[in-house]
């Protein structure tokens, strides 16, 4: 008993020297750190939210929801400087919602309507904040790969030092677009041209196929090898690991014009989507498991042994939030239809 | 007027427009050093550099892709397919992106990209390398599908495109490109959504594109010198957006129709153009609607079977004269 107490007490220390140690690095102040928890409980309430009215029947269509994949984002979208790009697949709310757009605009979107992120044209897998730098929400698995190089192309050739942070699942990675994508990502960067970041959001499952019984070569980060792009993996699950390794792989990338990919090492704490209903492909034992390892209590933990905020500041960041979500839904819910003149409208661009 | 190819027209397009707007690149299967597998940009790599002119590997929903992503960043690429029986290896982003792109992203995005490349049968390249796609293409609501048939057109309509702002197939005549025909000097963008009359008559429509329209004309000046028959002909050259207006215009004044593609006839743009007329101009009709199409057969290798694949001189003529009421 002691000796277990004694175990646990060396992996707070080393947690808390962690944090701190990662804090200092990136010159995060405890505000900051105070309000990537804030961020990643708003996304949790976000997703609870949309699940719940999904439910109601007051979102259409499909609903993926990140929740438990929220360090992922939020620590990689911590080193995201303004001119960058982010595109992801369908699963795309909390990118959305990190990147700036407004939590009424986005559940507007979810549920239809005209006051949504793109006008109720496109719902949930389909959410763009161009002004902010999110190219997109992409509804078919792996389609989205080449934009995100040639986009990373298109900003070398003007001279920038913009950084194409591209999201993709594991499923993804079985798909021609990654590997022809990829090709082009790594023969490109060699001369420069290619400021990708890849970062492969491994949960584990293509909906309800797991990497195993996907692959016969499980190591996902490795199939980057093939194309000469270097790579690492993250737990996915720390937010301060990945905070630490997303600010050093960007820069990097920003610095050399090649592209660099990062697995991280997920899960996925609900349902894969609308219709996924028993969750057979996995136990309840297993999401048991990851839930002790649920990034947003992961990190609580670390805030409070750190002493960068006590148990009531949580629980306010945690009112606060869910005040704003229930905001978001009442907008969402007290918002208008897009007028029937949208339905024609940006099928073409004009002419300049 | 100069007279050039189709392929000089096509080319001094892209040249023109890579000279004043350095957002053109170009991206294809050894366009660059190996100089274009149809010599379209022969010398351009030499001319522009692998940062504008970029040899790709053989993978076009590879590139096809991140040349649309290049287009969402701000530059128009120019993707040359080396020939569109490849395109069906990218059809999932020129379908599913570049076509919706703008739509699902409530109009935040733009993708001025253009697709190009030969397009058509007829010089024996059986099943896998034989295609007429307007009717394919010309589905998708976000795409414009051009299908220039003369040097003047190939290149006032690629000027057109490079400029647009959406993205545009380019359907070139593969089996034209050494054809040659007068083009103005410099810059005369044809407007998409017009369709060309080729040749002005009375008594009857002879409605096509690609290289149909010059087997058409030929018939339109027997059936003028044997016949006495004034035929119109005309050329669609923009299958969309689709010229309702000039096809109208002409049945209206001739009251009988034939349609020729190459293409397969089922769900096509001869479909397209016969439902039209039916719908618009019934009562100015005095005879059916004729379809000249390809056979319902993967397209063959051996020559004869490979010419029986295709609309001939007399399938059209006999088209001819049953809308005319005629046996000849």
């Amino acid at each position: 008993m002691a000796t277990t107490q004694r175990a646990g007490k060396k992996q707070r220390q080393t947690e808390q020297d962690g944090l701190t140690a990662v804090a200092e690095a990136l010159g995060f102040d405890e505000e900051t750190l105070r309000g990537l928890y804030r961020k990643m409980v708003l996304i949790r309430l976000f997703e609870d939210a949309a699940q719940r009215t999904f439910r109601q029947g007051k979102i259409g269509g499909y609903l993926h929801v990140y929740s438990g994949q929220e360090a992922v984002a939020t620590g990689f979208l911590a080193a995201f400087q303004e001119g960058d790009r982010a595109i992801t697949a369908y699963r795309d709310h909390a990118h959305a919602l990190l990147l700036g757009s407004d939590p009424k605009a986005v559940m507007a979107e979810l549920f239809g309507r005209g006051t949504g992120l793109v006008k109720g044209k496109g719902g949930s897998m389909h959410l763009f904040d161009v002004a902010n730098g999110l190219w997109g929400g992409y509804g078919i698995v792996g389609g989205h790969i080449p934009l995100g190089v040639g986009m990373a192309y298109a900003e070398r050739y003007w001279g920038s030092d913009a950084v194409v942070q591209l999201y993709l699942g594991d499923g993804a990675i079985h798909n021609a677009a990654y590997h022809e994508a990829a090709n082009l990502a790594g023969l490109w960067g060699r001369d420069g041209l290619n400021p990708t970041l890849f970062i492969l959001e491994n949960n584990q499952y293509g909906m309800g196929t797991s990497v195993e019984r996907a692959t016969a070569m499980t190591d996902l980060a490795a199939k980057f090898d093939s194309y000469a792009i270097e790579h690492e993996k993250v737990d996915g699950m720390d937010l301060v690991a990945v905070l630490a390794c997303a600010q050093r792989v960007t820069e990097r990338v920003r610095e050399t014009g090649k592209p660099y990919a990062v697995e991280a090492l997920t899960y996925r704490l609900v349902a894969h989507g609308a219709g996924d209903f028993f969750e057979k492909y996995r136990t309840k034992e297993e999401v048991r498991t990851w839930r002790e390892r649920d990034p947003i209590g992961l990190f609580e933990q670390k805030l409070l042994a750190a002493g960068v905020a006590d148990e009531q500041g949580l629980g306010a960041i945690r009112d606060e939030a869910k005040q704003i979500v229930d905001e978001a839904v009442r907008f969402a819910d007290e918002s208008p239809e897009p007028p029937l003149e949208e339905l024609h409208t940006d099928v073409y661009a004009d002419a300049e | 007027m100069p007279v050039m190819t189709y392929r000089e027209a096509l080319k001094s397009a892209m040249v023109a427009e890579m000279e004043r707007d350095e957002s053109v690149v170009m991206l294809g299967e050894d366009i660059g050093i190996y100089g274009g597998t149809h010599l379209i940009t022969d010398g351009l790599f030499e001319r522009f550099g692998p940062k504008r002119i970029i040899d790709t590997p053989i993978a076009e929903g590879g590139f096809t892709g991140a040349a649309i992503g290049m287009a969402m960043a701000g530059l128009r690429p120019i993707v040359e397919m080396m020939t569109w029986n490849f395109s069906f290896l990218a059809a999932d982003q020129i379908i599913q992106n570049a076509a919706k792109l703008r739509y699902f992203s409530g109009g935040q995005v733009t993708v001025p990209l253009v697709i190009r490349g030969p397009n058509g049968g007829g010089v024996q390249l059986s099943a896998q390398h034989t295609h007429s796609l307007e009717g394919f293409y010309g589905h998708f609501p976000g795409l414009k599908v051009v299908s220039p048939v003369t040097p003047h057109d190939v290149k006032g309509m690629m000027l057109t495109a490079i400029r647009d702002p959406n993205p545009v197939i380019f359907l070139e005549a593969g089996a034209l490109y050494g054809t040659k025909g007068e083009v103005p000097e410099g810059d005369f963008a044809v407007p998409f959504g017009e369709a060309r009359v080729a040749r002005e008559g009375r008594d009857i429509s002879l409605i096509a594109y690609g290289r149909q329209v010059n087997m058409v004309l030929k018939i339109a000046d027997k059936l003028a010198a044997e016949e006495g028959v004034e035929a119109e002909v005309i050329d669609l050259r923009s299958i969309r957006p689709f010229d309702e207006g000039t096809i109208l215009e002409s049945v209206r004044k001739t009251n009988r129709a034939v349609v020729v593609q190459e293409q397969w006839r089922y769900y096509s743009v001869a479909s397209e153009v016969a439902a039209l007329i039916q719908e618009q101009a019934f009562d100015h009709l005095d005879a059916p609607v004729e379809r000249v199409s390809g056979e319902e057969v993967p397209a063959p290798y051996a020559r004869n079977l490979e010419v029986a694949a295709f609309p001939s001189e007399q399938q059209i003529l006999d088209a001819a004269h049953r809308a005319l009421y005629r046996k000849v």
